[in-house]
């Protein structure tokens, strides 16, 4: 049964992963990396690492893969050219990379590490529990796990400078306020002002429309 | 909270205070800057009267604390904490320069108020003071080159403050260079304390070295010659003087505060901590003496025909640390910091009675231009006539006791020592002529122009502005001195600081009057009663028959600039005329400039022309000629990999990885 | 099964992803290809944590995860900045890094 799974789960992540690098369309690249994912976290499952299995489902397959899908969506799925400009390069990339795996198979099966063989010493119930693995994370590796935090932080300031529309930077929220606006039944124009109280003064330049904006819906609204 | 932690928190305040104002620079409006800068002082100030308290609470014999916040440097038999020493004196020092450093923060919080560059000076300023407190509180000796280093460096950014002004950054890097010579004597002189007594923490050095060193041992001598070359330099002593009347350049409340009230006091500080070392080494400590001696009986004569109202007051100040050096060096420590106690009162409130002249005078400072700004300015004249009084030292004043003391000492010690009392009456004449000389030229009279405007309209006069060393034209932007400076009468911060420190120059004294009292002394006994010297007392009538010759000497002496510049005052120019010699000596300040010129800076700039005409031009240029051309050859070939495809660059990498792993498989089997 | 399978698995989707950065020009599809050669990571790792029995491999992989989590966002920003600017979404078009 271990063994018709790991299969199944090998040819899947290896098929996916064909299909990544085969596939013209990103977009599809994108979806066959999904397969891959998958079948991963099956695989991870049969090394007795439930949370990671889990991780790897969420975070991969759930909102780095949904990222992603986005970007591809956005950028639109472009197929690229089958013209090969760089001279040896069609012919040496499948050769490497088959040099790769003979030699990475060769120093791993070569290798006195598996002298154990088989599948590994029987571990303890509860092995790669969450719990297992929260007490290891936030006892033993705390201060990894905070500067991986940190990393995380700044990988997230990083994206925003690099794909933030710098022209808006200055610019008051006057679009998203005006969704802000609580929809309710009556409001009051008194709550509205109040809304409008907090609206960046500082941050306002001069051709920045805001002024009007909340002009305009402040008529709107008051004879409500 | 004990003793220590008081002192890490004097130490906190000026840092942060610093780091504040500096970061926030654009966000803060000036008058915040000015408050928190001069708060953070103030703090500081509290903190030492803490630890100050906390010490008084212990047995005298227990005064002495180290304590470290972890490790600085650790490795092969060095171990280095970054830790704090507090003991007597260096509460005593911590408590002169933040108690002087507070009010001349008040001071600059009127007086720079015009000036586009207000934050980056708080800014600097607290700077100033923390290192100034690092360099006093080291636990060691590499925090002391540290904090020693920072304080060179906090001199160089102030004196160049006005970084547009040529002269300005001139005079910096004189200073700096000159700090540096210094900074080479305290390190070399670490290393070889460290390399004799394998540490260099103050507490085992101290207690090492007696039993390590005999007397007069040469290497002992050579360290003891190496920290007073350090001292020296931060001290401004002969001849590495000529850095101190060059940095009036700088703002005059840093005038005040560094070069007056307490980095120049360094020196006299360092000679003091290590007097352990000082005592091992006699022949250092009365060359160290004889430098002090000379530097006072020079600088002396140089203020005697300066015309610059800072100049003049700058060397004064290296006369009176001269008093100081001899009083350290001699085995007066509780006299010669005694002294630097009242000098840091009386010549900090010289410089800001300076500042408010000079900005009366639309930044000019030739003295020969002022006149009857008695009427002019009352204030001022009030805070400058007890300047004056406290610095020449009339009877009762402050100076009148701190100088009086280290002579006394001298002639206690007997020997040739006395050399020094009387050598240092002559100083002290000399001191109470030139300043005099200041005064009766300044106060009384007819209001020169600057003045009359005062009286008549109340405001100050505007001038073009323009610097007052070469007449080059000025604005008042960033880098140069701001539109007008305030006078002390309408400033009331500058007032309170001029108030206070008049009131402590006057009666600061009065601490250690022989027979009487003697607080300092007491309070610095048990930092110095290892010291073989410290048996030496002179008799308290000793001191008085001494007190009174000083005090005689100071009246004869303000009688004579009575005589020579109110009386008759055509009699200057006379004696000019009659001593032609010595009046050019005195006046191109015995050639020290030139002579450092001479010896030093030509010979190194003769080595440098030639070994640029001939070594650069064919060894060094043939060999980088030849070696750029290696490189470009090597370069072209290379070239050709880098095509720009990133997907080469990665078939490179792979292709490298393969090679490797194929290279350890091989090896492996 | 025995460990080994799992670790000639990885080195196998190892190679292929080295091979994908290699052939394809779409910085999106060179991106997931650096997945798949992470994930290979990942997989030894967790293969190799099994194999001693101790679960300190698997945190590592978890750290593994996040650099790959902070790989894919900063590789994306990139790519929407290069879409932004109008530039060509193509590696060898990007080639200032010429020698």
């Amino acid at each position: 049964m271990e063994a018709v799974l790991f299969f199944a789960a090998a040819i899947g992540a290896l098929g996916g992963a064909m299909g990544v690098v085969a596939l013209r369309d990103p977009f599809y690249g994108v979806l066959a990396l999904v397969i891959h994912l998958f079948s991963l976290a099956v695989l991870f499952l049969l090394l007795s690492a439930a949370f990671l299995a889990a991780a790897q489902v969420v975070v991969y397959a759930g909102a780095v893969v949904v990222l992603y899908v986005f970007v591809a969506a956005y950028v639109g799925g472009d197929r690229e050219s089958e013209l090969e400009p760089i001279r040896g390069q069609r012919f040496l990339a499948p050769l490497l990379g088959a040099a790769l795996f003979i030699e990475l198979a060769i120093a791993v099966l070569g290798s006195s590490l598996l002298a154990l063989g088989t599948d590994g010493p029987d571990v303890k119930a509860g092995f790669g529990d969450p719990a297992e693995i929260g007490y290891l994370l936030l006892e033993r590796f705390l201060l990894p796990f905070e500067a991986s935090s940190i990393l995380l932080l700044l990988a997230a300031v990083g994206a925003v400078i690099l794909a933030g529309r710098r022209v808006d930077l200055g610019s008051g929220p006057s679009g998203s306020h005006s969704r802000g606006v609580p929809a309710g039944p009556n409001p009051s124009s008194a709550e509205l002002h109040d809304e409008e109280a907090p609206q960046p003064v500082g941050g306002r330049q001069p051709g920045d429309t805001s002024d009007e904006h909340s002009a305009k819906r402040s008529e709107g609204v008051s004879p409500a | 909270m004990s003793c220590t932690s008081w002192a890490w928190l004097v130490l906190l305040f000026p840092l942060l205070g610093s780091i504040v104002i500096g970061l926030g620079f654009r966000a803060l409006p000036a008058k915040t800057a000015g408050i928190i800068g001069t708060a953070a002082i103030g703090l500081a100030f509290a903190c030492g009267v803490a630890t100050l308290l906390c010490l008084l609470g212990e047995d005298p014999e227990a005064r002495h604390h180290a304590s470290s916040l972890w490790d600085y440097a650790n490795a092969a038999g060095l171990d280095i904490k970054l830790g704090i020493f507090v003991d007597p004196l260096s509460v005593f020092m911590v408590l002169v320069v933040t108690g002087v450093s507070t009010l001349i923060h008040l001071y600059s919080f009127g007086y720079m108020q015009s000036d586009e560059g207000y934050r980056r000076f708080f800014s600097y300023l607290n700077f100033f003071v923390f290192s100034m407190l690092l360099l006093v509180l080291a636990g060691n000796f590499v925090l002391l080159i540290v904090g020693w280093a920072f304080v060179g460096f906090a001199s160089y950014a102030l004196i160049s403050f006005w970084y547009r002004r040529g002269t300005a950054t001139g005079a910096g890097m004189k200073a700096f260079v000159i700090n540096v010579v210094g900074d080479i004597g305290l390190v070399l002189a670490a290393f070889l304390i460290f390399r004799e007594l394998g540490s260099f923490d103050y507490e085992t050095v101290f207690t090492k070295a007696p039993q390590v060193f005999s007397v007069n041992e040469w290497t002992i001598t050579a360290i003891c010659l190496l920290l007073l070359v350090g001292a020296f330099a931060k001290s401004a002593q002969l001849p590495l003087h000529t850095w101190l009347p060059d940095a009036m350049e700088g703002p005059t409340p840093v005038s005040a505060l560094i070069h007056a009230a307490t980095m120049v006091t360094a020196g006299v500080y360092l000679i003091a901590r290590t007097h352990v070392l000082f005592d091992l080494a006699p022949t250092a400590a009365d060359i160290a003496a004889f430098t002090g001696l000379a530097t006072l009986l020079v600088a002396g004569t140089i203020a005697l025909v300066m015309t610059d109202l800072k100049r003049a007051i700058a060397y004064s100040t290296m006369s009176q640390i001269g008093y100081m050096v001899v009083g350290v060096s001699i085995g007066a420590y509780s006299a010669g910091m005694f002294h630097l106690m009242t000098h840091a009162f009386f010549k900090a409130l010289l410089f800001m009675v300076a500042g408010s002249i000079i900005a009366a005078m639309a930044n000019r400072q030739n003295i020969d231009e002022m006149s009857g700004f008695g009427k002019a300015m009352r204030f001022t004249s009030a805070m400058l006539l007890i300047g004056g009084l406290a610095l020449a030292a009339f009877p009762l004043t402050s100076g009148f006791f701190s100088k009086d003391e280290i002579l006394a000492f001298a002639e206690a010690r007997g020997g040739f020592y006395v050399i020094f009392t009387w050598l240092g009456y002559v100083g002290a004449l000399l001191t109470a002529i030139y300043t005099f000389r200041l005064v009766f030229r300044i106060l009384p009279g007819k209001a020169c122009k600057e003045a009359q405007e005062l009286i008549d309209t109340g405001h100050v006069v505007h001038a073009e502005p323009e610097n007052p060393a070469t007449g080059e034209v000025e604005d008042t932007d960033v880098g140069f001195p701001g539109s007008e400076h305030h006078i002390a009468e309408q400033s009331w911060p500058m007032k309170v600081a001029m108030g206070v420190l008049g009131f402590l120059a006057l009666v600061g004294g009065l601490v250690q009057v022989p027979g009487v009292d003697d607080v300092i002394g007491k309070f610095l006994e048990p930092t110095f009663a290892d010291s073989p010297l410290s048996h030496i007392h002179p008799t308290v009538g000793a001191e008085w028959e001494g007190l009174g010759i000083g005090g005689v000497i100071s009246i004869v002496g303000i009688g004579i600039a009575y005589f020579l510049y109110v009386a008759r005052p055509e009699t200057p120019a006379m004696l000019i005329q009659r001593l032609r010699p010595a009046y050019t000596l005195f006046h191109n300040k015995w050639y020290f400039d030139e002579l450092i010129d001479f010896l030093i800076v030509r010979p190194i700039l003769g080595v440098g022309r030639f070994a640029n005409r001939t070594f650069e031009r064919l060894v060094v240029d043939g060999l980088v000629t030849g070696t750029a051309g290696t490189v470009r050859g090597a370069g072209g070939i290379v070239r050709l990999v880098q095509s720009g495809f990133v997907r080469s660059y990665a078939l490179l990498l792979i292709a490298g990885f393969a090679g490797l792993a194929l290279y350890f498989l091989i090896q492996s089997s | 099964m025995a460990i080994e399978w799992y670790v000639v698995l990885s080195s196998l989707i190892f190679a292929v992803g080295a091979m994908g950065i290699l052939t394809r020009r779409s910085p999106i599809v060179i991106l997931l290809c650096l997945e798949l050669m992470l994930n290979a990571g990942n997989l030894a790792l967790i293969a190799f944590s099994r194999m001693v029995g101790n679960q300190e491999g698997q945190v590592f992989a978890l750290v593994v995860m996040v650099v790959a989590a902070c790989e894919v966002v900063i590789g994306l920003g990139i790519i929407v900045a290069i879409f932004r600017r109008k530039l060509p979404l193509d590696v060898d078009e990007l080639r200032e890094l010429q020698g």
